[in-house]
């Protein structure tokens, strides 16, 4: 058999911190980047005898998430402890859920393709996070950091519906974005507050059991989830037609060799002796409660794209590639506030900020400049203030710090030559020195055109009008 | 008049009629502990040095008015599983024998708002987990009754030091009877109340879903008084109960006229000392000539409710005293050459028998496939406990029963007997199962001398009942006015 023969059959389980201000037991900042260890209070330290009081925020957020991904929202539910050992983890137990997760039997849509599918999820359910270990700052041992100790996650658990790596990127895509949407995650990858365990097994097409499956734990990128499924359900194939079995293991993906490794053995299975904390009180929701919840959520990216579309009038790519990020689409809205030109503002989020956010590898989050900034800087070149070369120049700045377009342009002395005079002046000079590319303009190719043109920008450092230049080369040129 | 004899009631009297001050009153009670530290052996910590500063500079500041509040320069003694900012908080074990706390537990913020001052902290059985304070890593206390006995326990060092008039008055903790069954052993008044009418938080936990810190005082009187205090909704105890706050000193009428009294027979059966037994009775026949309704009823749960307490317990200590890892704070083993040495070592050096067997029990009951023989089943059986109460309070204002099967018994006795040890909470333990406020307050001595303890249990909070059918009680007998400990060697 070959690897056509076979279907890759993946699920996930994703880890997204949510953006409370404070913890989801004490009332400690969770700000992300603090030093280690100040962002900490007896009960997240799990002092003796401190107690756990539930953050009702975290109850809220969860819900929006579970109604957004079209969850039941259970009406009661509770908190349970998972006892492990682990110097991350100073109570020696996570708070989490059991057997009565917030939300549970929800999907989301996602498009491959072209091709519509629903991606069931099981449950969503409240937790909190871990403490971080510091194993390279001191040779020996490790630091503990407990900053992160009781940061609110929700765990997004899907059913097994993928298969394959475009549609777990699609799946990851679409979460991501509605949770940034509803403004319960910040889903800052490389901080972590968006991560993802990652199970996959593979078995023959026709097959209805599923194969054994191996779990890759707390990836952080698209692309490191997308290279992992593709190396793993290869090895799994591999091993299978080898006449091999597949161990159920949780594996390690190295990027930098591209392979996954065993992380640890079977014997370490481990019993979290689940019960209910008795430290904390059932959670009861009224159908008020959800309603409300229900009824104040923010515009959806569904219905912002078909805005886009009728209002707009974007190209279905351009309204998927924009919404696809919040706060991709929120700079839109607000720079459409001011400029009327949308295709614009659209082609410059789609193209240069997109390209920027990719080279400097940051999220769309990070960015400081505003819409109005943007819309400003498009402003600029319609009135011709600057070229569009310039004005590429000039975001790379506004990536740098939160500065006014016609700021950056004045402190660089970017402003764009459109004075006759001036520009007559350097069309002369371009002239004079090239006598070569004169004659062979005159003897009819239109090429040496654009040289004289590039040379005058050249010149100019860019700041040319480059209409005027060109309409000024064929004036003299014709004469 | 000896100030260490006195009430805390009585002391507010003569504080009032500037009859004695309030340095008095610590000196005093500061030379009876150094008088008698070291027979009872009640405290793993004494803070008297810091308290007589108190004492003076609390004295100054009631004198020019700056304070007002008539508990204010008050000595109390409080269990050392209850944290207290600054100073060491073991749960009489070798884990936390360094441990101070950086904080203060809710109830310690109370009393210091009265401005209340701690003479020390008591000793107890390791992390409360016993019935005599032997198990404590670092001393035995001894009975003032009699010191070849235990103190009862787990909050024997509090009893004692009461007992003693080492203390006007303490807080103790009671998961299963760890107030209640020291009180009955010492001859003093115990309160546990309803589960939620005190905050837990800064309480050490044993098991969370138990425990509940209550009051030892001289009478019943002290103890409305100091319930006063500590009772409360808190917004850092989410099992705290937020109802509204009483005076229960108001409910103290002297008079149980008409008031319904069941005595379960099974609480007297098999197991309880026939000299217990007979010292209840008359204590009945009292209440029946106080004008009680007084009538046997059937309450067959007292060996179900063992059960369940020590599946239900364990398990919540299992995970409970997982934190004590060595890697934070308390006792970290010298001997290690990686994490799971650390984890090990530590923990098998740092903890005691008792506490070990604890921990195993409750990590069996809540493994998986085990869970719903014994976790589960324990919760189903709490259930039916509760029931069997309510069914009886449906028709009855107060239970009343043996605060514990036998007096206090030697030191030794029993502390290689686990399961014997156990049945001294026999009579306790069904109350903290239904969550139910239970008061123990002497009725009599044994032909030993030794104090028997009366248990009066509740319906849930309504506290203001026990402690009028006890005070009723208490001003028709005086057992105080009779009996007092001798220090027998």
């Amino acid at each position: 058999m070959s690897i056509e023969d076979y279907e890759t059959v993946i699920g996930l389980e994703v880890h997204a911190e949510l953006s409370t201000k404070t913890k989801i037991f004490c009332k400690c900042p969770t700000k992300f980047g603090a030093n280690p260890n100040t962002q900490v209070c007896p009960i997240c330290m799990a002092m003796p005898g401190t107690l756990p009081v539930l953050n009702e925020k975290v109850v809220e957020y969860a819900v929006k998430a579970g109604i957004t991904t079209n969850c039941e929202i259970e009406r009661d539910s509770k908190n349970d402890r998972k006892n492990y050992f682990y110097p991350d983890l100073p109570k020696a137990y996570q708070i989490s859920q059991y057997d009565r997760p917030l939300c549970k039997h929800g999907n989301i849509e996602i498009t491959v393709d072209g091709e519509k599918k629903k991606i069931g999820i099981t449950r969503i359910h409240i937790e909190e996070d871990a403490g971080k270990l510091n194993h390279d700052d001191f040779g020996q041992g490790s630091l503990v950091d407990l900053n992160r100790a009781g940061v609110p996650l929700i765990e997004i658990v899907s059913e097994p519906d993928m298969r394959s790596s475009a549609e777990v990127d699609a799946y990851l895509k679409k979460l991501k974005s509605i949770l940034e949407y509803i403004e319960v995650s910040d889903c800052k990858m490389q901080e972590g507050s968006f991560r993802a365990d990652v199970n996959v097994s593979v078995r023959k097409k026709g097959d209805t059991e599923f194969g054994t499956r191996t779990e890759m734990k707390n990836m952080n990128s698209f692309r490191s989830i997308v290279r992992a499924i593709e190396y793993e359900r290869v090895r799994q194939i591999e091993i299978i037609e080898n006449g091999g079995k597949i161990e159920q293991e949780t594996l390690r993906w190295d990027d930098v060799s591209g392979r996954t490794f065993s992380m640890r053995d079977k014997e370490d299975a481990q019993d979290y002796r689940y019960f209910p904390d008795p430290d904390l009180v059932a959670i009861r929701l009224s159908d008020e409660y959800i309603q409300n919840i229900k009824d104040n959520l923010p515009e959806l990216p569904e219905s912002r794209k078909q805005r886009y579309l009728d209002d707009y009038k974007l190209t279905q790519k351009e309204a998927d590639g924009l919404t696809a990020s919040k706060y991709l689409s929120n700079l839109f809205e607000e720079a459409t506030k001011i400029s009327n030109n949308p295709k614009a503002v659209c082609n410059w989020i789609m193209s240069d900020i997109s390209r920027i956010l990719n080279e400097r590898e940051m999220e769309p989050s990070d960015i400081k400049f505003t819409g109005k900034n943007l819309a400003e800087l498009i402003e600029l070149i319609e009135k011709g203030t600057i070229s569009s070369s310039i004005a590429k120049k000039v975001l790379e700045k506004m990536f740098d710090d939160a500065k006014e377009p016609e700021e950056i342009i004045k402190e660089n002395g970017w402003i764009q030559i459109s004075d006759e005079g001036a520009i007559k002046e350097v069309v002369m000079k371009i002239l004079e020195a090239n006598p070569q590319s004169v004659a062979d303009y005159k003897a009819g190719k239109d090429r040496a055109l654009g040289f004289l043109v590039g040379q005058a920008m050249k010149e100019t450092k860019g700041k040319a009008n480059p209409q005027m230049l060109n309409q000024m080369f064929k004036e003299e040129l014709n004469k | 008049m000896n100030i260490i004899d006195l009430t805390v009631h009585e002391l507010q009297e003569k504080l009032k009629n500037k009859e004695i001050t309030i340095s008095e009153i610590n000196k005093a009670y500061i030379d009876r502990i150094n008088e008698k530290e070291k027979d009872v052996q009640a405290f793993i910590t004494l803070t008297t040095d810091e308290a007589l500063e108190k004492a003076k500079s609390i004295e100054e500041k009631v004198n020019s008015g700056e304070i007002k509040g008539d508990l204010a320069g008050i000595p109390i003694g409080i269990k050392d599983n209850m944290c207290i900012e600054g100073v060491k908080t073991t749960c009489a074990s070798k884990m936390l024998e360094n441990f101070v706390a950086p904080y203060n537990a809710t109830v310690i913020e109370k009393i210091n708002s009265e401005n209340m001052i701690s003479l020390g902290k008591t000793n107890m059985d390791e992390f409360a987990m016993g019935s005599s304070t032997e198990t404590s890593y670092f001393k035995k206390t001894k009975n003032p009754w009699d010191l070849s006995k235990v103190p009862g326990g787990s909050s024997g060092g509090s009893a004692a030091a009461v007992s003693a008039n080492m203390v006007p008055w303490a807080l103790g903790s009671d998961t299963g009877g760890s107030i209640r069954q020291p009180a009955g052993c010492c001859g003093v008044v115990g309160l546990k109340p309803t589960y939620g009418l005190v905050s837990r938080f800064g309480l050490v936990a044993y098991a969370s879903s138990l425990d509940q810190i209550g009051t030892f005082t001289k009478d019943v009187q002290d103890t409305a008084l100091l319930l006063n205090i500590i009772a409360g909704h808190d917004e850092k105890d989410s099992t705290s109960a937020n109802i509204e706050k009483k005076d229960y000193t108001k409910c103290l009428k002297n008079d149980v006229k008409g008031l319904k009294i069941a005595v379960p027979k099974e609480f007297f059966a098999e197991g309880i000392n026939p000299e217990v037994k007979s010292t209840l009775e008359k204590a009945i026949e009292k209440y029946k000539e106080l004008g009680a309704v007084v009538e046997e009823v059937s309450l067959d749960i007292a060996n179900y409710a063992l059960a369940a307490y020590y599946i239900i317990a364990c398990a919540e200590a299992s995970s409970n005293l997982g934190r004590f890892d060595g890697i934070r704070y308390g006792h970290r083993s010298e001997k290690f050459n990686n994490l799971r040495d650390i984890y090990i070592n530590s923990r098998s050096e740092g903890f005691g028998d008792e506490v070990k067997r604890r921990i195993i029990l409750g990590t069996y009951v809540l493994s998986s496939g085990y869970y719903d023989a014994f976790y589960k089943k324990g919760q189903q059986v709490r259930t039916l406990v509760k029931n069997e109460f309510d069914k009886v309070f449906a028709e009855y204002d107060v239970i009343l029963t043996p605060t514990a099967p036998t007096t206090a018994f030697k030191i030794g006795e029993k502390s290689d007997n686990p399961l014997e040890m156990y049945l001294s909470d026999i009579c306790t333990v069904s109350v903290n199962i239904a969550g139910l406020p239970g008061l123990s307050l002497p009725c009599g001595i044994d032909s030993n001398g030794m104090p028997v303890g009366m248990q009066l249990i509740g319906k849930r909070f309504d506290e203001e009942t026990i402690l009028n059918t006890g005070y009723t009680y208490e001003q028709a007998t005086k057992f105080r006015d009779n009996y007092k400990p001798e220090f027998k060697n």
